[in-house]
């Protein structure tokens, strides 16, 4: 299913925190979202869903609203993956992983959710209560949760930040099979490696603005990367694979390094 | 692949249900009088106006219903503002909606409209839950956060016991104050049918707007955003149970008075046998209100005190200690 923002804004107040900002995410395609912090991404992720209102534009799932898919069948169109998400009541993991099939009627730990818990490594967890969990155990889980939803568009925030490396690796391998297997999948990234190695395309924000979009070898130009995070890179490639490392933080206009006194 | 929990919830809800029943009968057997309740049940359904059956009409049966419907009420509101807070400690107090509804019942009594008909009690705590109701869900309507609403219903709760406190301060009488003081401590005792009819419908379709929420209250279990995503409108569960609590809770007050700690300890005494689902505490905790409440007012006419133990009097001496042994238990689990 393809995701388009056409034109949109959000508003925070009389400030636009998402400016005129359009893009498109294309089955079968891993988008990554990057940019500083501040940037606009989660609100951008948000207005996606439709959990922010727009002041401008519009954002379509196959060419419809989500007012005009209707709240229920929205549910099933896109799954969220918040950033940081928080489980309130100790359930036990199959259980909290079964929530994500509420949008097909009952949250009962069924074939989609054990295929879930399967895909996201926490399938040793499922007799675990949520309170038990370790920072990272949590946040594999929840995303269990959105995979259980099986719906054709994923919207994950910074699926990775809580993770050690292998389960960092194992994530961005499994949103990238996801995308594979015909799944539109955007992910809020701040690891210019990850998104260089796993992203098909990204979109680099900077003060609610769309700075560039394309494949990772555009995107993540020394230049670009300058601009909007302030800092210089180093780049390279490994077994044919980019990698991005942030090294000095620097004029964000001019891309200098910042020469302590 | 079978949720494993299904069954047996259905049989936790069967066993509890009994045990309202079990309860409700002991409720109708036991009283001041002997009753033979076989044979007052006989005059009664035959229609023999026997003093048997008037005591049992008259007397036991509103107190049953009323002390299984309150409890209820008080049960399943306590587990569905818990659920839609996200918080361990909410309350049916939180909305504001009792003590509105006291305040009411206690301006019926201030302008002395209790003397001149017995109803007038029950109907001011009705308009006193009304007003506050209408309050909250044009609140609700406007979108605002449930922490909002929440501040907005402690916020009326204060204003409602202050102008309670002014009413007993200019009290025209000690006795007037002392009447007052006695109602709001809340009791089930010389209740009619009547006021089984008044209450009964609000505190109905109370439940019925709160138990059509369960879905939506598990899905809060991954906060707001994550429902919403799921496809849940979060302004019309915050309308569905606050506009449910509130006439449910508002009735209890109106026919009943203030019975604290059964909305807040019954769902944590339930929540471990719902698997912690928010959505299935909904009717246990509603069933097992419906018990404590019973077996409350069972106790408070087998303590022989002159005058009778308050049923609120007796909940909240059980219940504030068991609460804080609970809260123990609880941060022991959290560590």
């Amino acid at each position: 299913m393809i995701l388009e923002a056409l034109q949109v804004s959000v508003a925070r107040g009389t400030a636009r925190v998402v400016r005129d900002l359009s893009l498109k995410a294309q089955p079968g395609e891993l988008l990554g979202l990057i940019g500083p912090n501040g940037a606009g991404k989660t609100s951008l992720l948000r207005a996606l869903c439709g959990l922010e209102p727009l002041a401008a534009g519009r954002v379509t799932y196959g060419g419809r609203t989500l007012v005009e898919i209707g709240r229920r069948a929205g549910g099933r169109t896109l799954a969220y993956l918040a950033q940081g998400g928080r489980i309130h009541w100790p359930l036990r993991v199959d259980q909290v992983v079964a929530l994500g099939r509420l949008p097909h009627g009952a949250a009962e730990v069924d074939a989609a959710t054990m295929r879930a818990m399967e895909a996201a490594d926490v399938m040793h967890l499922r007799e675990r209560t949520a309170g038990s969990l370790s920072g990272g155990e949590r946040a594999r889980v929840l995303l269990a949760r959105a995979l259980a939803v099986e719906a054709p568009v994923l919207l994950a925030d910074e699926p990775v930040a809580a993770l050690d490396p292998y389960h960092q690796l194992q994530t961005m391998e499994l949103v990238r099979t996801l995308a594979r297997t015909g799944t539109t999948v955007v992910v809020v990234l701040h690891d210019l490696t990850l998104a260089a190695r796993f992203c098909d395309r990204l979109a680099l924000m900077k003060e609610g603005a769309l700075l560039a979009a394309g494949p990772p070898a555009q995107v993540l130009t020394p230049e670009l990367v300058a601009r909007a995070y302030g800092v210089t890179v180093e780049t390279g490639t490994r077994d044919g694979e980019p990698f991005v490392l942030p090294w000095r933080r620097c004029d964000a206009a001019r891309s200098e390094p910042i020469v302590r006194p | 692949m079978m949720d494993r929990a299904g069954p047996g919830h259905a049989l936790l809800v069967t066993a509890l249900a009994f045990l309202v029943l079990a309860l409700f009968a002991g409720s109708s057997a036991i009283g001041y009088a002997t009753l033979d309740i076989s044979a007052a049940l006989a005059d009664l359904i035959a229609g023999r106006p026997s003093l048997p059956a008037l005591v049992l009409s008259e007397l036991r049966l509103p107190r049953a219903i009323l002390g299984a419907a309150v409890g209820f009420s008080l049960g399943i509101t306590g587990a569905a503002l818990q659920g839609l807070m996200r918080n361990p400690l909410a309350d049916p107090g939180v909305v504001g909606v009792s003590g509105a509804a006291a305040l009411g019942a206690v301006v019926a009594f201030y302008f002395g409209l209790s003397a001149t008909f017995s109803l007038a009690l029950p109907l001011g705590g009705l308009v006193g839950a009304g007003i506050a109701t209408a309050f909250l869900l044009m609140l609700a309507r406007q979108g605002v956060g449930t922490a909002t609403l929440i501040l907005a219903g402690v916020a009326l709760n204060s204003l409602a016991g202050a102008l309670t406190a002014l009413a007993l301060n200019l009290a025209p009488s000690p006795y007037a104050a002392l009447e007052v003081v006695f109602w709001l401590m809340g009791s089930l005792s010389d209740r009619s049918l009547v006021h089984v009819a008044l209450a009964l419908p609000f505190m109905i379709i109370g439940w019925g707007l709160v138990l059509s929420t369960g879905r939506a209250m598990d899905a809060l279990t991954l906060g707001e955003d994550t429902a919403a995503s799921l496809g849940f409108s979060l302004s019309r569960t915050r309308l569905l149970v606050v506009g449910g609590a509130a006439a449910a809770v508002g009735a209890s007050v109106a026919v009943a008075g203030a019975i604290g700690f059964v909305g807040l300890v019954v769902p944590h005494l339930m929540r471990p046998l719902a698997g912690n689902r928010p959505g299935r505490l909904l009717l246990l905790s509603g069933l097992a209100g419906a018990a404590l409440t019973l077996g409350a007012d069972i106790a408070v006419r087998l303590i022989p005190t002159r005058p009778e133990l308050k049923l609120g009097v007796v909940t909240a001496i059980i219940g504030a200690p068991f609460f804080l042994a609970m809260l123990r238990r609880l941060k022991v689990e959290g560590e």
